[in-house]
């Protein structure tokens, strides 16, 4: 366990790719990186000619790999950091990461039950590093993956998770479109209901360990469905991005 | 100073307007928070102001709006750099709210609904320098704003210009409020820069 | 920051960063008691506003206070009185304290 106090370290962009039309994954390399566990963040601060300085958390998307962090960015209209990391960074540009931190919202491959992961839009980063990082430790822990957007165009990671490979055995995902669904798709558009996690999700019998990530409504009503279908308190774990990336 | 990112820019910043040192320019009105917004019936809103000798005046909504108010434009200087200019209240002046109150007390406490507090020199509510403002923009105050009413004394940094006031007990000692308990300057003047304790 | 978005908060997870230049350890696991209304849980479920004037991080159940954090330029000034007292999860050391 890292167990200094944690500085702001160099990262350097060394490769990206799109996700979708308003968003990328972020491939930077930090020299000296511990490692981290998924569902962790990290802090980036970026830092103009003039002084000026800001900062934003964003969830690590990739799982743990040597000094390499992957981070996906969606671009929020009229946000200070988002359009410049979705759309101006280039490769061998540097920004100022601190992490890895968080030591709640964090899935580790010891566990027994299976995992519940339900993601609102960006939300789905943190959770995809826990389905990467179980892929990694060839774990055949049972999970379960309900992704809300709002229309399939809009899905981070789409391929990747279509193309289920050995390694995903035992991962089944459910997609939940908000606003538009696919034709002849059997589900009508909408917001996330009881309905959707009662037929996607674990019972709560097998006492699942649940991840729920997203904007701060969608968190609200995904935890409060998940205590209505008698899941314990204990067994959910949140992570509230606030109503904006910025 | 940390690792400049190449071709970041951050929020327009403004060069060609006198700001207090370390500020930007704003054309937005953004909405810092500690805590949830509170929402007050105006049936049950007043705003008092306690002596130091145990008194207490009382204004309900009704009698706030009643008495002769201002319209001062001035400009606004946030602690956490941005400054916004020219902006437009409507509100009663401190003068008037103070005109029938007892007091020799040195120190105001401003509290809020929903429990923020701030603290000033009293001089620093009168002689024209501090409105209790239920207006913004020639619109009712909103919420997120700190409607239905705010302080606003825009000499000192944005942070002592209560939202959603309640009251301001005048008291003969000093009583750091929310912010200055927390590492914030206890007078707050962005011409000085006063900022953090000890600036 | 620029929308005026209503009752943002976010959760304790938020404070991981913040709070990790001060602790040598996470502590958004730890678990602590509302000095208010007795409610325990991890910090991280706290609802956390901020960043900016500071982080002020209340209590889910009673919308008290409980931790305030301010980062200014040399220094950060934390304020946990809202907090009974905190169970920080610490690695086991079996050889006893181990030396920085």
């Amino acid at each position: 366990m890292n167990t200094r106090r944690l500085t702001w370290r160099a990262a350097r962009l060394v490769g990206s790719r799109a996700e979708t039309d308003a968003a990328r994954t972020l491939v930077f390399k930090i020299p000296g990186w511990p490692g981290h566990l998924p569902g962790q963040h990290v802090d980036v601060r970026l830092t103009a000619e003039d002084g000026y300085s800001t900062q934003r958390s964003y969830s690590v998307a990739s799982a743990s790999d040597g000094d390499l962090v992957e981070l996906t960015v969606q671009n929020v209209p009229g946000g200070e950091v988002s359009p410049y990391l979705a759309e101006v960074l280039e490769v061998g540009d540097e920004v100022e990461m601190r992490g890895p931190v968080g030591g709640w919202f964090v899935w580790r491959p010891t566990g027994v039950e299976p995992v519940l992961l339900v993601a609102g839009g960006s939300g789905i980063v943190p959770l995809m590093a826990m389905i990467r990082a179980r892929r990694q430790a060839g774990s055949r822990t049972p999970f379960r993956l309900v992704y809300s957007v709002r229309e399939p165009r809009q899905r981070f990671y789409a391929e990747e998770l279509r193309r289920a490979g050995p390694g995903d055995a035992g991962l089944d995902v459910a997609y939940l479109y908000t606003r538009s669904a696919p034709d002849g798709w059997p589900r009508a558009a909408g917001r996330l209901m009881a309905a959707d996690l009662g037929a996607h999700g674990w019972p709560a019998g097998l006492a699942p360990d649940c991840y729920v990530c997203g904007p701060t409504g969608f968190v609200e009503t995904a935890a409060d469905i998940l205590l209505a279908l008698g899941h314990d308190p204990r067994k959910i774990r949140t992570e509230r991005f606030g109503p904006t990336g910025g | 100073m940390g690792i400049i990112s190449r071709g970041f820019r951050g929020r327009p910043r403004d060069e060609g307007v006198k700001l207090p040192p370390g500020q930007y320019l704003t054309h937005d009105f953004p909405v810092l928070s500690a805590g949830p917004t509170p929402r007050i019936p105006l049936d049950r809103w007043e705003f008092t102001i306690d002596t130091e000798a145990g008194h207490t005046h009382r204004w309900s909504w009704e009698q706030l709006l009643g008495l002769p108010a201002e319209t001062p434009t001035v400009d606004l200087h946030c602690v956490t750099k941005w400054s916004k200019l020219g902006t437009a209240w409507k509100g009663v002046s401190l003068d008037v709210l103070m005109e029938d109150v007892e007091t020799t007390a040195e120190y105001a406490l401003v509290h809020s609904y929903g429990g923020y507090t701030t603290n000033l020199p009293v001089e620093d509510l009168l002689d024209g320098q501090a409105w209790i403002t239920y207006q913004y923009d020639g619109e009712e105050l909103a919420p997120a704003h700190g409607g239905p009413a705010r302080l606003l004394v825009p000499h000192l940094y944005l942070w002592k210009s209560a939202k959603w006031v309640r009251g301001i007990r005048l008291l003969n000692d000093d009583w750091p409020g929310f912010w200055e308990t927390a590492g914030y300057h206890n007078y707050g003047d962005p011409w000085r820069e006063q900022r953090y304790q000890g600036d | 920051m620029t929308r005026p978005i209503e009752d943002a908060y976010q959760d304790g997870n938020a404070l991981a960063g913040p709070l990790r230049e001060i602790f040598a350890v996470d502590v958004t696991a730890a678990d602590g008691r509302c000095a208010g209304c007795g409610l325990a849980g991890p910090l991280a479920s706290l609802r956390v506003y901020g960043p900016a004037p500071g982080w002020v991080a209340r209590c889910p159940g009673c919308e008290e206070v409980v931790i305030r954090l301010v980062r200014g330029p040399d220094a950060a000034w934390l304020d946990m009185r809202g907090t009974v007292s905190l169970r920080i999860p610490l690695p086991a050391d079996p050889q006893g304290t181990a030396s920085p």
